[in-house]
């Protein structure tokens, strides 16, 4: 693997050896010494033409924990944000000796493009691009669930079976689109639930099943419920009429948390919009996963900078021995 | 060089034939023998075409001189067997006004690669609020007969009935860019699975579609002709296709790149393939060709879109949408349509120059490569094979969505007006073709 570009390229030996290094690099949180030797010398820049402190923070962590320079440079005040050319930023990052570029971009495809267009030689990890993907966050996603459902039995396994019910703005999502990959790669039963005007075109063609209302969906007893952040700018764009009637209808209200089983994870990107997408009594429950989730974000980022940076020893065992 | 004689050639792809040209018309045409003083050229092999005619083309001169200018774009024309090219609108000063359409006009007289006619816009700045002085470019020295907002679609409804009444005044046509604007609000590719895949904002086919149906019933109600850009869909086709059984004054063009190209090309996020109506699915590109070879489609136009670099070496929805076409267009036509035995030559010679002058009232194309018609022609190498190159490209602009693509066919001469503006597969040089000119004007 030379870039992360998208989930869906991405096989599932390669995505289960993906978890299965994360898992190592989470064991390594226990030690007293956290930080890995293994980047060291090499440097990763984290290129954020797109304010995302939470994503940007977690790869920071990352890159830090394996002992590479970090450079953080944000498109807001610098000469991106005065019409600096991504071809342009890309040679300027070749030019300071980028190992590994970490790139955050409004637009679909700016990783793909860094990565293919010949103007730079480095890593290209995608940090969400657009309305495609965010393939770091499906890892996450992936990993979570993994853990929470196996534990300590988790390495080595898919998610073979397991039934996620994606419930949102799938239309303008690269956290979904990145999921639904990911997951089917992984064996997972993937549902996806939405109002017709947040599905996208040619979704049949999906290996998913599509809802439109959120209680058939959870009729069929999902192991994990992830809610994705509604923006209610939306609504005056017609995709639906009001808040109000959105979180009435694609809510996770407090009524349809205590109808799920008990051991019904319940997840969310974040940030989260606490009574639209999803009610308080569910974001805090014992199933919540948000906060793990957060956590779980530095293994994963950490075992993607490993495998695509460290070199050719990347088949290495990361940590020196298991634990 | 004059006098021509054109030994041997394959007249509209037929029997092989020769050609006599003197001071710019065909004036004999049979079996001939080389008369003194007379450049004799070799087309044995060659098909004979008569001079390709664009009735799509984007100059950019004035304002866009970055990208292309009027005799950069000609010289690009020339060498893709073109003798006329009809400049879009969408200039810097807009061309809604006859001291522009008649500067442009004037440029192209002067470089001498093409004719060059002004197409004039339908609304004041392309803005879709008021119309145009169509009458005073219509009567103007570049005697303007199509009008169009190209780029931008006369979405008003009616509006576009008045323009359609308005321009049928002055015997011109309105070609109207078919695209709904509040359907394809930031829209970057195709709508379809493959645009949900890859996160671009889909450009849905009704939002062509919607037009096309809403502008034939206008066209049949003020009994005005119609024009329609660049049709794309599989859609458009069976509307358009409906509106002439209707017997609705109705004309359509196609792109090459929509003959060949489709949207799976998007994968890449290479923003050479983006162009506006975007790259469509592959039964879209059948439908087309058919359409195009049972006639419901009347012409092939380039749309040629010259860009910088820099508007296209970016991300895709920050890139210009558009490619260049004019030196590829024929190439494109020959492995789409002519090698899948759609189209023969005589076919091609319609759709890329009968029609086309016709549609834009230009004279002297009615009757191909016939005794008596102005000497406007090209000799194109069928059996020749080529991976395509930026160096194959003659404008200022290198956006093309071919590079490394193995296409057919070379242009190996061209003549405007008795002028070879390409001799041997050579673009000849601007001081050459301005003497040439002047030698046939005044020789």
């Amino acid at each position: 693997m030379r870039h992360l570009l998208s989930t869906r390229d991405l096989e599932r030996a390669s995505a289960i050896r993906l978890l299965d290094v994360a898992e190592d690099m989470a064991q390594t949180a226990d030690r007293a010494v956290r930080t890995l030797p293994a980047l060291r010398d090499k440097t990763v820049v984290n290129l954020f033409f797109e304010d995302s402190t939470r994503t940007r923070l977690s790869f920071e962590a990352a890159a830090k924990r394996l002992s590479a320079n970090v450079i953080t440079f944000s498109a807001k005040g610098s000469s991106v944000s005065k019409g600096e050319s991504l071809k342009d930023t890309a040679q300027t990052l070749l030019a300071m000796g980028a190992d590994a570029i970490v790139v955050r971009h409004h637009d679909s495809g700016a990783a793909h493009r860094l990565a293919n267009a010949g103007w730079i030689d480095a890593a290209i990890i995608n940090a969400g691009d657009g309305t495609h993907e965010h393939p770091t966050q499906a890892l996450l996603d992936a990993f979570t669930i993994r853990q929470r459902r196996f534990g300590a039995d988790a390495r080595g396994r898919g998610l073979d079976g397991v039934r996620v019910a994606i419930v949102g703005d799938i239309l303008h999502s690269r956290v979904a689109r990145s999921n639904v990959w990911l997951l089917h790669a992984l064996g997972a039963d993937v549902h996806l639930v939405a109002p017709r005007t947040l599905l996208p075109h040619g979704i049949d063609t999906w290996p998913v099943a599509v809802h439109e209302h959120l209680d058939e969906a959870l009729a069929l007893a999902p192991d994990a419920v992830m809610m994705l952040r509604i923006q209610s700018e939306r609504m005056r764009d017609a995709f639906f009429p009001s808040a109000r009637e959105y979180g009435r209808e694609w809510g996770l209200t407090a009524e349809r948390f205590a109808a799920l089983g008990p051991d019904t994870m319940v997840m969310h990107p974040g940030p989260m919009n606490r009574g639209l997408e999803i009610s308080s009594v569910a974001a805090d429950s014992s199933g919540s996963t948000v906060l793990a989730q957060v956590t779980n974000g530095v293994f994963i980022r950490m075992a993607v900078l490993y495998l695509l940076v460290a070199g050719s020893g990347s088949d290495a065992d990361p940590i020196g021995g298991q634990g | 060089m004059t006098a021509l004689l054109i030994r041997g050639a394959a007249l509209l792809g037929g029997a092989p034939a020769d050609l006599r040209v003197r001071q710019g018309v065909i004036v004999d045409r049979g079996s001939l023998s080389a008369e003194a003083g007379e450049r004799v050229i070799d087309a044995e092999g060659l098909v004979a075409l008569p001079g390709l005619v664009d009735l799509h083309t984007h100059l950019r001169e004035p304002g866009g001189e970055a990208s292309e200018t009027v005799l950069t774009g000609t010289r690009a024309a020339a060498a893709g067997g073109f003798t006329v090219v009809h400049a879009m609108a969408n200039t810097t000063p807009v061309a809604d006004t006859a001291g522009v359409v008649e500067q442009v006009h004037r440029l192209g007289q002067r470089a001498g690669y093409a004719d060059v006619r002004p197409v004039g816009a339908v609304t004041v700045g392309l803005a879709g609020e008021q119309l145009a002085e169509i009458g005073a470019m219509a009567r103007s020295a570049a005697r303007v007969r199509v009008f169009s907002d190209d780029g931008h679609c006369v979405h008003d409804p009616l509006l576009m009935r008045r323009a359609l009444e308005y321009v049928a005044t002055f015997d011109g046509v309105v070609a109207q860019h078919a695209q709904e604007p509040r359907l394809t609000v930031g829209a970057q590719m195709n709508e379809g699975a493959l645009s949900s895949e890859l996160g671009l904002a889909g450009w849905p086919a009704v939002a062509e579609e919607a037009i096309i149906a809403r502008d034939v019933l206008l066209a049949e109600h003020v009994g005005a002709r119609l024009h329609i850009c660049h049709l794309s869909t599989a859609g458009s086709v069976d509307i358009v296709r409906w509106a002439k059984a209707r017997g609705i004054a109705v004309t359509a063009e196609v792109t090459p790149h929509h003959l060949l190209l489709t949207e799976e090309l998007a994968r890449s996020y290479d923003a050479r393939f983006k162009v506006n109506p975007p790259l469509r699915r592959d039964e879209d590109v059948h439908a087309l060709r058919a359409a195009l070879a049972d006639g419901t489609i009347d012409i092939v136009a380039t749309d040629h879109a010259p860009h910088p670099v820099e508007a296209k070496e970016c991300t895709w929805a920050e890139a210009a949408f558009g490619m260049v076409g004019l030196e590829s267009a024929l190439s494109v036509v020959q492995q789409a349509v002519v090698e899948t035995g759609l189209l023969d030559w005589a076919a091609v010679a319609r759709a890329m120059s009968t029609a086309p002058a016709a549609i834009g009232r230009v004279e002297g194309y009615d009757e191909p490569l016939a005794e008596g018609s102005p000497a406007n022609l090209t000799l194109v190498d069928p059996a020749h094979r080529r991976s395509w190159a930026v160096s194959d490209l003659r404008g200022r602009s290198t956006n093309t969505p071919y590079t490394a693509r193995e296409l057919p066919g070379r242009i190996v001469t061209t003549v405007h007006r008795g002028v070879l503006t390409v001799d041997g597969g050579e673009l000849l040089g601007p001081e050459a073709v301005i003497a040439a000119h002047q030698e046939v004007d005044h020789g």
